[in-house]
């Protein structure tokens, strides 16, 4: 059997989803003898393209380069996953989608040289995704777990996060006490994806959110949770928006 | 069982002495301790690391620890988690496949030797929920290896409440707060030190070993006095302990709506319950595609994969699955298992981020069903 191949193409993000991979260890070597890495400009294999079987994307769209160029590796990858807040929903980047006001010329002395989109967006709002990793960054556990997954023909399952399931099954799990009920603290748990280990709350941190929200969050109730502990409307507001900045908004 | 030593007084200062003896005796020694501001049961070797002095407050949604300076080692009600973890850990490897030279797979179940554990300071609830727990991994014919044998493994050391936090409801679920039955040692906690019994032959030969006197009179009945102020402390109570005729042809009752406005379908309450026992299984398959390991993952069934069948969840929402839940708890249980799932613990109202509260929810039932009927 041949070895799937594989390309890590990067788009607007601080790289730290590509570290997953190199902080593998171990595992990359492994990996390495099982798929063939194609592209990977961090590790410093550069071919964006050649067809590959496999195409992790890490990033938002930001740029009109940007909005080219995931059409064109679309159009030459198999699967494509996108790993990371910025791919999944436009990253803490996408901050710049609620403001009203023109952002540029209060950042940059020279706006006109800024060439950037108004906005940030996920992968998915511009091709066909066929599968999500949420994380802030993702963890070298939840690619491995997909990878072994799909050489052995099977489509990822919970282990990678891939699969909904709320972070407070990973702390009762882990036997980690609760932040909001025994500290008072607004942790965002309950209605956040699980597959990040539960890093924060391990620390006696709340969570605030950076796996991503659950489908179908009750969003209304742990605000009035939130309200209960002392927060205001506009902190509260700022918690939800932080990492994912609207997909917390707008569901039942 | 031969001759007991009948009930005997354990002084403050001979308690090192009982957990030297857990040690001698081949044990490993998991007691309760405060851990980031609550109580969890975990190894230990010394008496120092107890929460002595220590009280919870448990309100829905509230749960904080003070200490008070008092002598007692036991001034709490119920730790973060029963003894669910200690017989059912959260996740557990079960059998593991290998791929043979000639292409064939080959099973084999894991099941390494457990270390004996001498599980100390166990509330009443939590012995009821093991005889629970008991019925469904030990059924006749069904018996789980994995539990079997942590069970067998397992040494209990209960301890009589002498406190109600305010989720505490053992006393209207006639499970606690004296620790009957199901112990190898019984603890009732005095001011300067324990009463002690024994419940089962092991715990006969380590009590017989402490050398300690008989307790006398006016102790025991200062104990029996204490059971009976912590049963009437209790503020909360179970409406009934069967609600199958109070559920019944309430599957549509705008209750479960006004339930889900408020739950965060997180499961909390299902990981701390002590009787719930929902697992998942998944494989860990090796990066060299040779092998794969199977494991089986407490479970929610307030997650969203639980309720899928053939791609497709029937219990689509938190109303659906909050329903499920308690339907299940409290009226599916009988007929399962002839009793209720409920021992009145109150974890799952404490741990409630929104505190939904199960007796208030589960009393809305049978307050209906009475209006209806008058």
């Amino acid at each position: 059997m041949s070895r799937p191949t594989v390309a890590i193409h990067k788009f607007s993000s601080c790289d730290g989803c590509q570290l997953a991979f190199l902080n593998m260890g171990e595992g990359l070597i492994e990996l390495a003898a099982r798929v063939e890495i194609i592209h990977f400009a961090e590790a410093g294999m550069v071919d964006p393209d050649t067809t590959v079987d496999i195409a992790f994307i890490e990033g938002s769209v930001t740029t009109a380069e940007d909005e080219l160029r995931i059409q064109q590796i679309r159009a030459h990858s198999g699967l494509l996953i996108t790993i990371g807040a910025c791919a999944t929903s436009g990253g803490i980047q996408a901050l710049r989608n609620l403001q009203e006001e023109d952002w540029c010329s209060s950042l940059y002395a020279t706006p006109d040289t800024i060439a950037s989109l108004a906005t940030s967006r996920a992968i998915t709002e511009y091709v066909d995704v066929d599968l999500e990793l949420w994380g802030c960054p993702v963890r070298s556990e939840q690619l491995l777990a997909v990878l072994s997954d799909l050489l052995h023909g099977v489509m990822p399952g919970k282990l990678s996060g891939v699969m909904q399931e709320p972070l407070c099954q990973s702390c009762k799990r882990n036997q980690q006490v609760c932040t909001l009920v025994s500290l008072g603290k607004p942790c965002l748990g309950p209605v956040t994806r699980g597959g990040c280990g539960a890093i924060c709350p391990r620390l006696g941190r709340d969570c605030y959110g950076c796996s991503g929200p659950l489908k179908k969050p009750n969003s209304e109730s742990i605000e009035r949770c939130f309200e209960g502990l002392g927060l205001l409307p506009e902190e509260i507001s700022r918690r939800f928006k932080m990492i994912h900045s609207i997909h917390y908004q707008g569901e039942q | 069982m031969g001759a007991t030593s009948g009930v005997q007084f354990l002084p403050f200062k001979e308690l090192e002495l009982l957990f030297q003896q857990f040690i001698q005796a081949g044990y490993s020694i998991h007691a309760p301790q405060v851990v980031d501001g609550a109580i969890l049961y975990s190894e230990t070797e010394s008496i120092d690391m107890l929460p002595r002095g220590v009280v919870d407050h448990q309100q829905p949604g509230h749960y904080r620890l003070t200490e008070t300076g008092g002598s007692r080692y036991f001034s709490w009600s119920s730790a973060l988690q029963g003894v669910k973890a200690a017989l059912f850990p959260p996740s557990e490897v079960l059998w593991s496949a290998e791929q043979q030279a000639g292409g064939e797979l080959d099973f084999t179940q894991v099941l390494a030797p457990q270390q004996a554990v001498a599980l100390f300071g166990v509330r009443a609830c939590d012995l009821a929920a093991i005889k629970l727990m008991d019925r469904h991994f030990l059924r006749s014919g069904a018996e789980d290896p994995w539990y079997q044998q942590r069970r067998a493994n397992l040494l209990l050391i209960t301890v009589s409440c002498s406190s109600a936090s305010g989720s505490c409801f053992c006393a209207s679920t006639a499970t606690g707060p004296e620790s009957e039955s199901g112990f190898d040692l019984r603890l009732d906690e005095l001011d300067t030190g324990f009463l002690i019994r024994s419940g089962s032959e092991q715990g006969e030969i380590l009590q017989a070993q402490l050398g300690l006197k008989e307790a006398k009179p006016e102790q025991l009945a200062k104990a029996d006095e204490q059971l009976h102020t912590v049963a009437t402390q209790q503020q909360r109570a179970i409406a009934t302990n069967d609600f199958r005729c109070h559920f019944t042809g309430q599957e549509e009752s705008p209750v479960w709506q006004q339930i889900a406005d408020r739950c965060l379908g997180c499961g909390n309450c299902t990981a701390v319950c002590p009787t719930c026992f929902c697992h998942r299984e998944e494989e860990v398959p090796s990066l060299d595609l040779q092998g794969s390991l199977h494991q089986r993952v407490w479970d929610s069934c307030f997650s969203g994969e639980h309720s899928q069948l053939h791609g497709v969840p029937v219990r689509t929402g938190r109303r659906e699955r909050y329903r499920q839940w308690m339907m299940h708890k409290l009226a599916g249980w009988h007929d399962q298992f002839g009793e209720s799932g409920c021992v009145g613990c109150g974890r799952c109202i404490t741990w409630c981020p929104t505190g939904v509260d199960l007796l208030e929810e589960s009393a809305r039932f049978v307050r209906d069903q009475l209006r209806d009927q008058s």
